[in-house]
């Protein structure tokens, strides 16, 4: 049926474009590149990255994954900071559909590959599902080291400890971890990457995944992979634990959910309120609070609503503040 | 008479020199910069806790041969073994990159003329030293303070500013910060690449003091360029005189300073003002 599908959409020699507008060498090419990146998880593989019709910086690395793993009965979302319908996740998914025919959604249960653009979704990700992540800078060494022919020896090397150089001037200045998003993580014990513009939240998240993690820089030509159910620690000293955001006070003013990711929106009075950034998520509790609980499905979520993450002792409790 | 008494003779020990083995052995060294041939044949040995002296003019190789003992080049000939555990009588130059950086790191340390040579400028003193250690493999936080507090005290660098940039502190102190960052996983041999030229004369005089205290306390092999006589009498044993890549005399301190026997250092004992 799948074969059956591909060539109605691929028949029309009239076509101008490649089926998922990269020719078939461009995405044979990027597919070798990811089974390399698979095979040495958190390696840096060099890759060819073509134009397409973003401009670099807007997610051209993730786009260029995406394209090259699409078929016919893939369901895709993508995700831009959490929400589903801004200007340019509507623009990425839109154009996936026309180059491809595939299935769109914004529930992250029903996809197959979902590029996002900075967050990793709160429902859990299972086995046949892949993550895309755009990376504008893939080097997590760049603030120790600016000489990249430098840098990419001390990968070779597995030369770290400047990494927690950077950590200790931190704690020194500011008595906390201060990263906020690219947290570096070392992946199965070997490489030390940046899992891209996430916020600490979700670094988490890709410790003993069930789903493939792909991460792709169309600028700088370099994209690594988290395998399924393989390590992957946040860099921390052993006497200060790496924490996550604490929003445990927050409440969502759409859905009063609670220990998810939010967004701070500021009030005209100076106050606050916090909504979940992941949209799709929140559409569906919003969904279940009008329809009641047959509304929708409901994954399992990576941290329940009292907070805790689902790999019991993977995070250390909070540091009492010194 | 001692020499006619029939009292049973006491075995002097051998003199130390005899029996102890040098800690760096460098033979046949030899550099190019293009068509300049930096170092010519050089060979030097650095025994335990003695200080060597290099003097000579600008240009005569005496940083290059620096260089080439902190494994920072790669020479065009010529070998060099230090008396340290793992790599012991080995040929250093011929270490793997790998090597080579765990053999800098552990047991070698560095003072530039230059602080920007050898400091981040925008990180604070104590992660300066921190980096040092975190490179030998710790990874404990409080560990970190308590080392670069224990480095920075030992080089008499005020501990209330041991969080400031180096950007933020005068000469003198920044030499104490680079100090201490060389010092700070206790090396074997301390490189010191003219460590007071810059400073006004009464810091110069503090951080030489800091300098023989550190050598004297802790039998730190050293070598000090410089191309201030004064600064080799007060720290060196021994000096080692060059001359356009070559070493033209080599000697105890007071006695090369004293009765210099090549033409060319007799000029420079000479010129001083």
């Amino acid at each position: 049926m799948t074969t059956s599908r591909l060539k109605t959409l691929t028949a029309n020699r009239e076509q101008p474009y490649s089926y998922a507008f990269l020719d078939a060498y461009a995405k044979r090419e990027l597919r070798r590149k990811i089974l390399k990146a698979i095979a040495v998880p958190g390696y840096q593989v060099p890759y060819a990255s073509r134009e397409l019709p973003i401009a670099r910086g807007w997610g051209t690395g993730g786009l260029q994954v995406t394209l090259s793993l699409v078929g016919p009965q893939s369901v895709v979302k993508v995700i831009d900071q959490g929400a589903d319908d801004s200007v340019n996740a509507a623009n990425l998914r839109q154009f996936v559909a026309r180059m491809t025919g595939a299935a769109t959604t914004t529930d992250t249960l029903q996809a197959t590959l979902i590029q996002s653009r900075h967050r990793v979704p709160e429902e859990r990700l299972r086995e046949h599902q892949t993550l895309i992540l755009q990376v504008p800078d893939p080097e997590p060494l760049r603030r120790i080291e600016s000489n990249m022919a430098r840098a990419r020896e001390l990968h070779a090397d597995a030369e770290y400890g400047q990494m927690w150089l950077v950590l200790y001037e931190q704690l020194v200045r500011f008595r906390r971890y201060m990263a906020g998003a690219s947290y570096p993580m070392m992946v199965h014990g070997r490489f030390v990457m940046s899992p891209s513009p996430i916020p600490r939240w979700d670094n988490p998240k890709l410790h003993q995944a069930a789903h493939l993690t792909l991460l792709s820089a169309g600028r700088e030509k370099r994209l690594y992979a988290v395998p399924p159910y393989t390590d992957a620690y946040s860099l921390e000293f052993e006497d200060v634990p790496f924490e996550i955001e604490d929003q445990r006070q927050w409440v969502c003013a759409r859905t009063g959910a609670r220990n998810k990711f939010m967004n701070e929106i500021p009030l005209p009075d100076g106050g606050a309120k916090y909504e979940i950034s992941d949209t799709g998520y929140a559409d569906k509790l919003v969904e279940r609070a009008i329809d009641g609980p047959e509304a929708n499905t409901l994954g399992e979520t990576y941290y329940d609503d009292e907070g805790n993450f689902y790999h019991a002792g993977y995070l250390k409790p909070p540091r009492r503040p010194a | 008479m001692l020499a006619t008494s029939n009292r049973r003779v006491v075995p002097l020990d051998a003199p130390r020199l005899v029996t102890q083995r040098p800690l760096l052995v460098a033979e046949g060294l030899v550099k190019h910069y293009g068509r300049i041939r930096a170092v010519d044949g050089v060979s030097l040995s650095v025994y335990p806790g003695e200080v060597l002296g290099i003097v000579g003019e600008s240009g005569s190789g005496k940083s290059s041969v620096l260089r080439l003992l902190n494994l920072q080049e790669d020479p065009d000939a010529g070998r060099y073994t230090l008396d340290i555990p793992a790599w012991r009588g080995m040929d250093l130059f011929g270490l793997s990159r790998f090597d080579k950086r765990a053999v800098r790191t552990r047991h070698i340390g560095i003072v530039y003329q230059n602080p920007y040579l050898g400091l981040r400028m925008s990180y604070t003193s104590s992660g300066n030293i921190a980096e040092r250690v975190l490179l030998a493999g710790e990874r404990r936080f409080a560990a970190l303070r308590e080392a670069a507090q224990e480095s920075l005290s030992a080089s008499e660098f005020p501990l209330d500013r041991m969080d400031d940039v180096p950007r933020a502190l005068s000469g003198g102190m920044q030499q104490r910060v680079q100090l201490a960052k060389a010092i700070a996983l206790k090396p074997a041999l301390l490189l010191l690449d003219e460590p007071t030229t810059g400073l006004d004369v009464s810091v110069q005089a503090t951080v030489l003091d800091t300098l023989k205290r550190l050598q004297r306390e802790r039998q730190i092999s050293m070598i000090i360029v410089s191309h201030d006589l004064g600064v080799i009498r007060t720290l060196a044993d021994r000096v080692m005189v060059m001359y356009r890549g070559k070493v033209v005399e080599v000697g105890l301190v007071d006695q090369v300073f004293e009765d210099p026997q090549d033409a060319y250092t007799q000029q420079l004992v000479h010129a001083k003002l």
